[in-house]
């Protein structure tokens, strides 16, 4: 993607949106770029907890705003990773004090000043300010969509928002497939979503229980090998990066080949 | 038997969304079609006999664009 500064949204909430960028964010670090991961979910705020980084947290977003601190040292640099660093939500203050061209003016500090390459905005849910305020500095999304009426609902609504605010490089996520329930046509399938929505996926990841161990133990999928949701996010943040890496055919793979794939290939 | 003819819900899950996006999108919710039935009826009756009973309104997705659907049976 050419957007350095991009809003991880929805609508919807409890899609994928903090795991996603937690994930992506920690991804593209480990590419090698500068990254910076925002959470400006005021009053709720998650991304910390997500990405093991909660105990670190000394000042936030809101401090940086109204001036109580200078934006460096608001930034929790993650040690796992080099070039990875968090600026948290506040967790108590008000969140009137943030407002679209005060978050605006940050992210372009960061940009500019601080010599980032990437700036991944985790939204609040909703369409409300709080999604607007985390919309004004960014120039591309990622959609994060469930395979269900009601999140494929708001992520329709959440696009026509983007684009009336003139935010243009858009992609899905399209998370928490099940490839065994859209098999058996229970389940809407990549295709469908991709043409309801008409926006095409830069991400698709199946449901996976490892998501929520590593949201437990406060480790980002994408830093252990060995989980489907792991390799699909990582895969999201190598397109994001600038590699083409074809989509793999989430056809059920727990087959005969695909134990033997397991054994021998570690996939 | 039952479970043949049982309709995938994925196909149903499509028809719905893709009905509830057209309203949506042309920011127009489905009770609101009612009020502008009756006042098209209304225009309409001045012009020929319609057939109140058989009259729908309705949005449809046509390729790119909603259009907007009104059928008016004509009283014979």
């Amino acid at each position: 993607m050419e957007a350095r500064a991009i809003v991880v949204t929805s609508g919807k909430g409890g899609v994928g949106k903090t795991t996603t960028t937690a994930n992506v964010g920690t991804a593209l670090a480990h590419l090698g770029e500068k990254v910076a991961v925002v959470d400006v979910d005021v009053g709720l705020r998650n991304l910390d907890v997500v990405m093991g980084l909660e105990s670190r947290v000394v000042f936030d977003l809101i401090d940086v705003i109204e001036g109580r601190t200078e934006l460096k040292k608001a930034l929790v640099r993650d040690k796992r990773v080099q070039g990875l660093y968090l600026l948290p939500a506040a967790q108590t203050r008000d969140k009137e004090a943030l407002d679209p061209e005060r978050f605006k003016e940050i992210v372009r500090q960061l940009l500019e000043e601080e010599g980032f390459d990437r700036v991944l905005i985790d939204s609040p849910a909703g369409i409300e300010k709080g999604f607007k305020t985390a919309a004004a500095p960014a120039e591309g999304a990622l959609v994060v969509v469930n395979p269900e009426v009601s999140s494929v609902r708001d992520a329709d609504r959440i696009i026509g928002m983007l684009e009336a605010m003139g935010i243009q490089e858009n992609y899905l996520v399209i998370n928490r497939i099940r490839p065994e329930m859209v098999k058996r046509g229970d389940m809407l399938a990549v295709e469908d979503v991709i043409e309801i929505l008409g926006l095409k996926p830069i991400g698709i990841v199946p449901e996976d229980e490892h998501v929520l161990i590593s949201t437990n133990v406060g480790e980002p999928l994408v830093l252990r090998s060995g989980s489907a949701a792991g390799r699909a996010l990582m895969e999201t943040a190598r397109r994001i990066h600038g590699e083409s890496i074809p989509f793999p055919s989430l056809e059920d793979k727990k087959g005969f080949w695909a134990a033997i794939r397991r054994i021998f290939g570690g996939a | 038997m039952w479970f043949w003819r049982r309709r995938k819900s994925k196909e149903k899950a499509r028809d719905r969304l893709k009905l509830v996006l057209a309203y949506d999108r042309a920011k127009l919710p489905p009770g609101k079609l009612e009020g502008l039935k009756a006042e098209l009826l209304e225009v309409l009756k001045r012009y020929f006999p319609a057939d109140e009973s058989g009259v729908e309104v309705r949005l449809e997705e046509r390729g790119e664009n909603v259009v907007l659907i009104a059928e008016v049976p004509v009283r014979p």
